[in-house]
Parts: C-alpha cells; structure tokens; sequence
C-alpha cells in the first residue's frame, strides 16, 4: 500500500480499523438526518472525544494524544468517509482549524479552560476570520477589539463561519492596533453565550451537514485573559494555523475522490447501455483511467505534505500547491462522475451529486486558489 | 479475579470468501482479518466485569497462525492486560477438539475463575470449541448469554441465556465457562490510548510442546468446500398491467411453486 513509511505500522493500522468502524457505525449511518439538521448532533464530538480523535496531536497534559501528524492524517483520511462532507468539515474545523493556535501559542490558564474541553469534546470551537468585506485578504478584516481595562471590547461580524450553531467559543482573529498593518492584528477567544453575540446561519448549496452562518459582536466583552499567545501576533499565529487548515482538504480529498471513484465504477460496471456495461466502452474506460491519474497523483502529493508534517517542516509551498492540485482534481473527479452516472448522478442523494456539490467549495474555501498561488509565487520567488 | 477470554481470528463479515485451489480451504488473499464478532462481547463482557469489581485481569488466547498477533493486539487495544498466542506448526490443521485441548491445557496453567467466549466464530459458524473445553475441563457451561452477574464474592455467576421468546436463568458455580450472544453488550472500540498501550502488553507464544501437547491427528476432515450456485437472475415480465399479473401469478404457481 501506497505510503507504508508514513502509517503503515501495526499500530496504525489498527487505529485505522477502530477508526473506520467507529466512523461507519456511529457517523456514516447518520450522514442523512445531519444533511436535515443542517449540523452534526452535537454529542457525536463527545463520541469523538471519548475515542481520542479530537486531540491526536495535542499534548496528553491536556488530553491529547501526543502523537505525530501521520496519527492525525489516518483520522481525517477515515473521517472523510463519513458520508457526509459537511460533518467532516466541522469536526476537522474542531481539530485543525480553531484549536491548534491555541494549543501552541495559549497560556496555560486558556489551555486548561478551552483547550481540554475542546479534546475531550465537550466544547465545539469555531474559527472566525473571513468577513463579509474579507475572506482571501485577511488583512482586509475590520471586527475591532478594543482594549477596555482588563476587558476586550468586540463590535463587528464574521462571514461563512463553519459551526456556527454548535460553538461554544471561537477563536477570533480581530483588529486590535489598526496602525500597526500586520502587527496590528489578535487572535482572541470569544465565549458564545457572552451578551452581545448573535448569528444567522447561511443556506449553502452544500456541505449541507454543516452550520456555516454570519456572526455579530455587538459590544462584546471578553477578558483580555482570552488572547491567544500575543496581542497584536495575531496575524502571524492565524497564518500559522492556515497550514494545519490547509492540509485538511489535501489529506482527505484523494481518499474521498477514490471512493468515489469506486462507487462510479461500481454504477459503471453494471449499467448496461448500447448492449453492453459503460464500464466496457472505451470512452469510459479512458475515463476512469485518467481520473485515476489525477487521484493517484494527488495522493502522492498529500503523502509528501503528510511527510513533511511529520518532520515537523515548513509545508507552506507544498500544502499551498497541493490544496490547489487536489481541489481541481476533486471538481474535476465529481464532475466526471455525474456524467458516468447520467440522470441519476443529478439527484440530490446519489453520491457523485453530493459530490459535485460538496467539493465546488474545496478551491474557494480554507484559501482561494487565487490566495494559494500567491502564496506559492511568493515562495518561489516568481 | 481471572478472566481468559478465548477468541478467534476470521475474515471480515463484508469478505466475499472464495474456494481455495485445493478445494478444501478458503483462499486467504487480500482477506481482512477480524476478532470473530460473538468474541468481541466476550471481550467486553470481560472487561466490565473486571471495571465492575475494581480489580482482576483479563487474558486473551487465541490459536492460529501469525496474523493472529493482530487480533489479539486488538483485544489488547480493548483493555485486556495481557495475551497468549498457542502458535505452532503442529496446530496447523486442528480441528474444534484439538483447539479445545490446547485451551484447556491453558486454562489448568492460568486457573482463571471465569472463562468467556463467543457462541460461535463467524467463519466456519462450528460453535463446539466452547463446550468442549467445558467439557474437557470439568466445568459447568452455558451458552448464547444475554445477561451475566458474578456474584461478590466470586463463587457463582448468574447467566441468562436466550431462548424462544425469553430467557433462561441459571447459576453456575465458579470456575465456568460462558459463551456471549449478540446483545450481551456494545463492544467499545478501541481508543487510541488503547491502540499504543497495546504495544508494551504481553503477548505470550506458546508452542503445544510447552502444554505438553504433541500434533494430535484431526478427528475432523474437511473433505471439500462448495461455493453456493449463482442465484438465477430475475426475469421482468412485460405486457399490461392485467395480463403481467396474470403471468405473475402462473409463474409463482407453476415455475416457482411458491404459492
């Protein structure tokens, strides 16, 4: 099996056994009634907490695991089969996107009140920075903190926030020093139920199984206890956090692609047209074949990213091109799919229909291809 | 109090199984392996009871060849705190009785006060293992447990074992041996912490010389395994709605001979 150096030892084959069984047992069979809800019950992050899978990387003083990345790449590898693309997006929101700034840069008084919550699944977290007027320019984000004594003084609101509903805090990136550019930013943890906080879920095309809505601060107070690492390196820690954000979609999506990949062949192979199965014509074979290049290539590329975390390198490039590379493969995967599946592929519950769906948000989300490409050009001094 | 737990290696539940070349075995190529379903309630049965009481260890014990390391690295993963693997070449093609010797010749070293199974593996769906053990060991036995409750003192255990309609309630002085029916418990699965615990448990090999067992002949020979027919395919029948009934109702009655 592709990848044997990364997780191939008997302990992590055994945590992806109990991984997937827990996933198609107690996730997988629900992934309807969360489309309904419009969220993930919210006892399933308990469930995930109990198993241990929402701190694999963290440290076991608070709960974690403290294990290495290749640990965390088999969970989300397994998470994604969930059935539900949405659920897998806010639980990964949980784990790789609103916590791991504060496990890395938070004192131990904001470790021990929302880190370990967070782990052990009693707490649901969001990460709020993109704003109606803001989402690729970061920079460009106008929610003001402003200092009040010991307390920090919030006024203003947070678009397209994945666990809206569910969070019991946010970890928010807000202006605190508007004179300083990028040393004027702070990444502060906001309580949900502080008076002065409100939202309005968003109805998305997709990724239905998650509450993604827009937030209001109006004249919220939280203790400047709440700041995460430094005042005004808030910008620096949230671009941090964005490569754990990034590696999500570029670990899960080739596996998600292949599966379905395998459901299409499946269809494929036993619907017969013309006399004979698709699967038998030569367009669609060639189909199959090319979509399998993509997928495995975009495996390869999350494997090297996988390494990379592993090692504890700097991934910026890397997981900035793959996001790219995966994204488009999985648009172009899901696509291709509803054409093998014909009729049926554009119905709501067929799995390339989700798909098609589902994944048009993999190249705007977590960092537009356009942001990512900067990032990269940047890098390679383009 | 001891608890040994005897479980068995199987391929996965969604396996399609195929027939070996020698006709007499199950091709093992690209098979997922798993702890037989029936013997993870054992396994969970076991580690309850052991929680219940505060106290106690839990061995797992398994026959079978290497792989087997891997189910009761899972069963380690579970909880159980430690393991014994009975792998030897002399064992290569035991039958129920032959394993149910080794076993007992394990329980007499271990002398564990309880001994849990599963009411049958879910490859060869045998089911005798557990009463032959009983058996050979002298120990009071029952079977398809729904309900179990180790008095305090740990000299007699109720179990309720399922029957038509109901339940059947016994007490069966300690040491005893129990086989769990679906429904005893929800396994757990096992916890990551679980997962790298189980690296730094025991895992004992033993040979059958170590029992002081030799290759005893298999009293029990598969002669062949048969794959099932293909099912017929379905037949569609056309024309209007009256006289499709008509046909159906023929077809049922003379082809069929369902009604």
């Amino acid at each position: 099996m592709a990848g044997e150096d990364i997780y191939g030892s008997p302990e992590h084959q055994a945590f992806r056994a109990a991984t997937r069984k827990f996933v198609q047992t107690e996730l997988a069979p629900r992934a309807r009634e969360f489309d309904e809800a419009g969220r993930p019950d919210k006892a399933i992050f308990r469930r995930l907490g109990e198993m241990g899978l929402l701190g694999i990387r963290y440290d076991p003083k608070y709960g974690g695991q403290g294990l290495d990345y290749s640990y965390h790449a088999v969970f989300l590898e397994e998470l994604t089969l969930c059935d539900n693309a949405g659920v897998g997006m806010g639980v990964s929101v949980q784990t790789d996107m609103a916590t791991p700034a504060l496990a890395r840069f938070g004192s131990e008084a904001l470790k021990e009140r929302y880190l370990v919550p967070a782990i052990r699944g009693e707490h649901v977290a969001a990460i709020a920075v993109t704003e109606p007027g803001a989402g690729s320019d970061v920079a460009g984000i106008k929610t003001r903190a402003v200092r009040d004594g010991d307390w920090w003084v919030i006024n203003g609101s947070k678009m397209f926030i994945t666990n809206t509903a569910n969070a019991d805090w946010l970890c928010l990136l807000a202006v605190t020093d508007p004179a300083a550019g990028y040393h004027g930013y702070t990444q502060i943890i906001v309580p949900t139920d502080t008076p002065g906080f409100s939202y309005r879920l968003l109805d998305k095309i997709g990724n239905r199984g998650s509450d993604t809505g827009l937030l209001f601060f109006d004249d919220v107070r939280v203790p400047v206890a709440n700041t995460i690492g430094d005042a005004n390196r808030g910008f620096q820690q949230q671009m941090n956090q964005f490569q754990d954000e990034r590696m999500v979609p570029v670990v899960a999506g080739p596996v998600a692609a292949r599966r379905l990949w395998e459901l299409t062949l499946e269809h494929a192979q036993q619907r017969v047209a013309f006399g004979k199965p698709l699967a038998k014509m030569q367009v669609n074979r060639f189909k199959f074949v090319e979509m399998m290049i993509q997928i495995t290539a975009a495996q390869e590329v999350a494997h090297r990213c996988i390494r990379k975390m592993v090692a504890g390198e700097d991934v910026t490039l890397d997981v900035s091109m793959a996001k790219v590379f995966v994204a488009n493969m999985k648009q172009y995967v899901a696509t291709t799919c509803v054409q093998l599946f014909g009729g049926s592929g554009y119905i709501r519950e067929n799995p390339a229909a989700r798909a098609y769906v589902d994944w048009r948000l993999g190249t705007i989300g977590g960092g537009a291809d356009e942001v990512m490409k900067e990032v990269a050009a940047k890098l390679l001094r383009i | 109090m001891k608890i040994l737990v005897a479980i068995k290696q199987v391929p996965d539940t969604a396996t399609q199984v195929k027939v070996g070349g020698d006709g007499k075995s199950i091709d093992t190529a690209g098979i997922t392996w798993i702890v037989s379903p029936y013997d993870e309630y054992a396994v969970e049965e076991a580690l309850r009871i052991k929680e219940k009481r505060g106290q106690g260890e839990v061995v797992a014990i398994s026959l079978g060849p290497d792989r087997v390391r891997e189910a009761l690295r899972s069963c380690l993963a579970m909880g159980c705190d430690r393991a014994i693997h009975l792998n030897d070449a002399a064992w290569s093609a035991v039958d129920t009785l032959a394993t149910a010797r080794a076993l007992a010749a394990v329980v007499t070293q271990e002398a564990p006060q309880l001994v849990l199974c599963g009411r049958q593996a879910i490859d060869d769906d045998m089911g005798a293992v557990t009463a032959q053990l009983a058996e050979l060991l002298g120990w009071p036995c029952a079977y398809w447990i729904m309900e179990e409750a180790v008095d305090a003192d740990g000299k007699t255990v109720r179990a309720a074992r399922q029957v038509e309609g109901g339940l059947e309630v016994f007490d069966l002085p300690l040491p005893a041996v129990l086989a769990a029916q679906k429904g005893l418990n929800e396994p757990r699965y096992p916890t990551l912490k679980g997962i790298m615990g189980a690296k730094k448990k025991e895992i004992k090999d033993v040979k059958a010389a170590d029992l002081g067992l030799g290759a005893e002949p298999a009293q029990l020979a598969v002669l062949g395994l048969e794959a099932l027919p293909p099912r017929p395919p379905g037949r569609i029948i056309e024309g209007d709605v009256p006289s499709a009934v008509k046909e159906l109702v023929r077809a049922l009655r003379e082809d069929a001979k369902a009604i």
